[in-house]
């Protein structure tokens, strides 16, 4: 029987919520590990064990995207029997990597006939004798086995480290700005990781902008659903809304108008989701639209309170962690910029906050919102 | 309605050739290698597709290899004539304006250690004769040259590239017929071909399947081994529901091909005077209009990006294909469209159509209509 030891640090600094927190983390590992049989979640004294009969690699590979855990200890659990503790430590040894060892034993069960000392060297003995290629090595090794002697005998060896972050769902829901590019499926993640529950908008524009594109988000959001939530992607049909906006704004302002557009809409369906705020991929200067001023621009419209988990990250720290998550080969699928007949060649770089007011007056903005067409798709984690 | 102008990236498989495949895969499944009875009836099946072929051709029988289609044609010409004739010489004539599956081949090779000569093109997408007659030398092994350009419809002098190439001492002339085939008349005996490659999808045929003609006596490589079926050049059982989709293919357009040839090029014509009288500013690619492949016709709409055009029209169940995939990514930018000297507000705007016999003069004048719509439309939104 395989034990996973799950550590999850932070959350023991939340006082009277830690229950609710510790709650959700379990329900939420459950949930990770449903297609799996023969798995038992426990929450003891401060500590969460996962029980599974066979495929721990994948199990664990599972438990690397459950936001809250810090970290995951692979025990082997075995009677109080010699041979067997003997054949466990011999499995575990075989799957590690590293060459020189040394096994340390607690022995806090002191009905077992035999003394800490002894069981490290008996099995160390075993080890050497039926594992090729390793030796031992008590001041450096590459491996520490070990061995606690409780009802059952505990085997192990060092952590894995998880995800960290907080359970999601345990700090309330926003909306993102999906575009398809590298950086917002970024941003989406890290709200995620701080336990935000996330639901999707991206904003289609046919014929500027293909299927494919479309497409393209949709993958991103089952991506992002892998780290434990079923998303609900909201696919604004923003062509004729476009179209308004070249026909009846200056065109250095275009891009800022879109923007400002796209934060109400983003708003209007938080406000009817349940959303408390919005997410966003901006990071300061980037392009001419995330400029301080731009930015400014585009909070205006908004009651919400905006998160903006790049605002300070260069784009290369931004495509380390796409290519971490998994984000980064669907985003760079090149169906992005299909709507550069949209952007202005001479966009205005720090817009004025009345200006752009006065620039949008002739589009009656919210007869527009009102009756956008916007198709909902929900994506399940496991599909 | 649903229009389909997209015929040179693939074709509609005939029901005739859907029938005949789902018979060899239900009935007729034996492996013509086997000994049996069931064996011997899928062999003659195989004969009966390779003699289709061999006829819409004009060629022998035995000359006809099955492969898995186009590229692997291009590849097995190319790469078996280039390895069979290392000793003789490494020098290759080919052109800027050929399939990938040509030109990449031929990149490989370079890499190999191979002179590869890329003839230019005029601005109708022709290659100069004089060029490659200055080309050729003694170390020359293979010219290869399509017959149709995929992209505008140019038809390569065939003929004259044949002749031209009896300076060289041991060259071989291979030509990419995949979009030729079955569209214009070809006979490699007149035209002195030796080697010429083939799709089974660009005629009505199934995907995956595709044959070459290699001249008796050619010497080539085969590029795959195994179990030595194709006369040793081809190893792999064969693809029999391909093959006999194929050689149905060949046989139903054989009966007709003057007539195919003709609709085409009605099709062809009915479209662009529609588009010249009816949309301003538009500009014919590649050859004159009386002088190009039936089946392509390939138009720049200026101000107007084709791929935005391309989805504008898929809306109406339009289907056509571009010159460059995306503005944004010059790189995609056709290389084609390019080698003729066309610039670049030109190629964003081009379409190319290519037609099919099953498309009608109804589906023409509703893509005329619509495109007339679309592009005035696309053209009051342009970046400014």
């Amino acid at each position: 029987m395989d034990i996973i030891l799950i550590k999850y640090g932070e959350l023991a600094l939340k006082g009277d919520n830690r229950a609710f927190f510790e709650n959700k983390l379990v329900k939420n590992i459950k949930e990770a590990l449903k297609g799996y049989d023969g798995i038992k979640v426990e929450k003891t004294h401060g500590r969460i064990y996962v029980e599974c009969d066979g495929n721990v690699n994948e199990v664990i590979d599972k438990l690397k995207k459950v936001f809250g855990i810090v970290g995951m200890t692979v025990a082997k659990k075995v009677d109080l029997d010699l041979d067997a503790i003997y054949n466990a430590a011999i499995e575990l040894m075989r799957s590690y990597s590293g060459k020189s060892f040394k096994v340390e034993t607690r022995r806090p069960n002191k009905s077992f006939p035999y003394e800490s000392m002894e069981i490290s060297r008996m099995i160390g003995g075993k080890i050497l004798q039926n594992v090729e290629d390793v030796y031992v090595d008590v001041h450096n090794p590459d491996i520490v086995l070990n061995i606690e002697i409780r009802e059952k005998a505990y085997l192990y060896s060092g952590i894995t480290d998880g995800i960290g972050g907080m359970p999601l769902g345990t700090n309330g829901r926003a909306v993102v700005l999906l575009s398809g590019g590298i950086d917002s499926p970024v941003a989406a993640w890290m709200m995620m990781k701080r336990g935000v529950e996330i639901e999707a908008v991206y904003f289609h524009s046919p014929p500027y902008t293909q299927e494919r594109a479309k497409d393209k988000v949709i993958d991103l959001c089952k991506k992002l659903s892998e780290y434990g939530q079923d998303i609900y992607l909201h696919v604004v049909n923003f062509t004729d809304f476009q179209l308004a906006i070249y026909d009846k704004c200056p065109p250095k302002m275009t891009t800022i108008i879109m923007r400002r557009m796209m934060m109400r809409i983003a708003e209007n369906i938080a406000n009817k989701y349940g959303a408390k705020a919005l997410i966003t991929g901006e990071s300061l200067g980037q392009v001419a639209s995330q400029t301080i001023e731009s930015l400014y621009c585009t909070n205006a419209v908004t009651h919400m309170p905006v998160f903006r988990p790049l605002i300070g990250m260069d784009k290369s720290e931004i495509v380390e962690i796409s290519q971490k998550i998994g984000t980064y080969d669907i985003s760079i699928r090149p169906y992005e910029d299909c709507c550069t007949i949209f952007v202005p060649k001479h966009p205005i770089i720090k817009p004025d906050l009345e200006e752009v007011i006065e620039g949008e007056k002739n589009i009656d903005y919210e007869k527009f919102i009102d009756s956008l067409a916007i198709d909902q798709i929900k994506i399940k984690q496991d599909s | 309605m649903e229009v389909y102008l997209d015929n040179s990236a693939t074709t509609k498989v005939r029901k005739e050739v859907i029938d005949k495949m789902v018979d060899v895969m239900e009935n007729e499944y034996g492996n013509p290698s086997s000994v049996h009875l069931k064996g011997y009836k899928a062999e003659k099946i195989l004969l009966e597709s390779r003699r289709n072929v061999a006829k819409l051709l004009g060629c022998e029988t035995d000359e006809i290899i099955f492969t898995s289609g186009g590229t692997e044609s291009n590849n097995f010409a190319i790469r078996g004539i280039a390895y069979s004739m290392k000793r003789l010489g490494n020098h290759i004539v080919t052109s800027k304006i050929e399939h990938p599956s040509v030109l990449n081949v031929m990149k490989q090779l370079e890499e190999e250690g191979y002179d590869i000569t890329y003839l230019d093109v005029d601005n109708r997408g022709n290659i100069d004769l004089d060029e490659l007659e200055g080309a050729i030398n003694d170390k020359t092994i293979l010219i290869s040259i399509m017959a149709v350009n995929n992209e505008i419809g140019t038809i390569e002098p065939i003929e004259d590239i044949a002749k031209l190439k009896e300076k060289a001492k041991n060259a071989y002339f291979h030509v990419d017929g995949i979009q030729a085939v079955g569209k214009i008349e070809l006979d490699v005996k007149s035209q002195k071909i030796d080697l010429l490659s083939l799709s089974g999808h660009k005629m009505h045929g199934p995907k995956g399947i595709g044959a070459i003609y290699i001249k008796r006596g050619v010497k080539i490589k085969p590029i795959l081994y195994g179990g030595g079926q194709e006369g040793n050049l081809r190893s792999g059982t064969e693809n029999m529901p391909g093959i006999a989709g194929l050689g149905d293919a060949c046989r139903l357009i054989k009966e007709n091909i003057h007539e195919y040839e003709s609709k085409l090029i009605h099709l062809k014509k009915r479209l662009y005077d529609g588009i010249k009288s009816e949309i301003s500013d538009v500009h014919l690619n590649g050859p004159d209009i009386d002088s190009g492949a039936p089946q392509i016709l390939n138009v720049s709409f200026l101000g107007v990006r084709g791929e935005v055009l391309l989805h504008a029209l898929e809306e109406k169940g339009i289907y056509v294909s571009t010159g460059s995939a995306c503005s944004s990514h010059k790189n995609t930018e056709s290389h084609v469209l390019k080698a003729i000297g066309l610039s670049h507000e030109y190629i964003e705007g081009a379409i190319r159509f290519s037609f099919s016999i099953f498309n009608t003069d109804e589906e023409i004048d509703y893509t005329i209509d619509a495109l007339k719509d679309k592009v005035n439309f696309l053209r009051k939104y342009k970046r400014r």
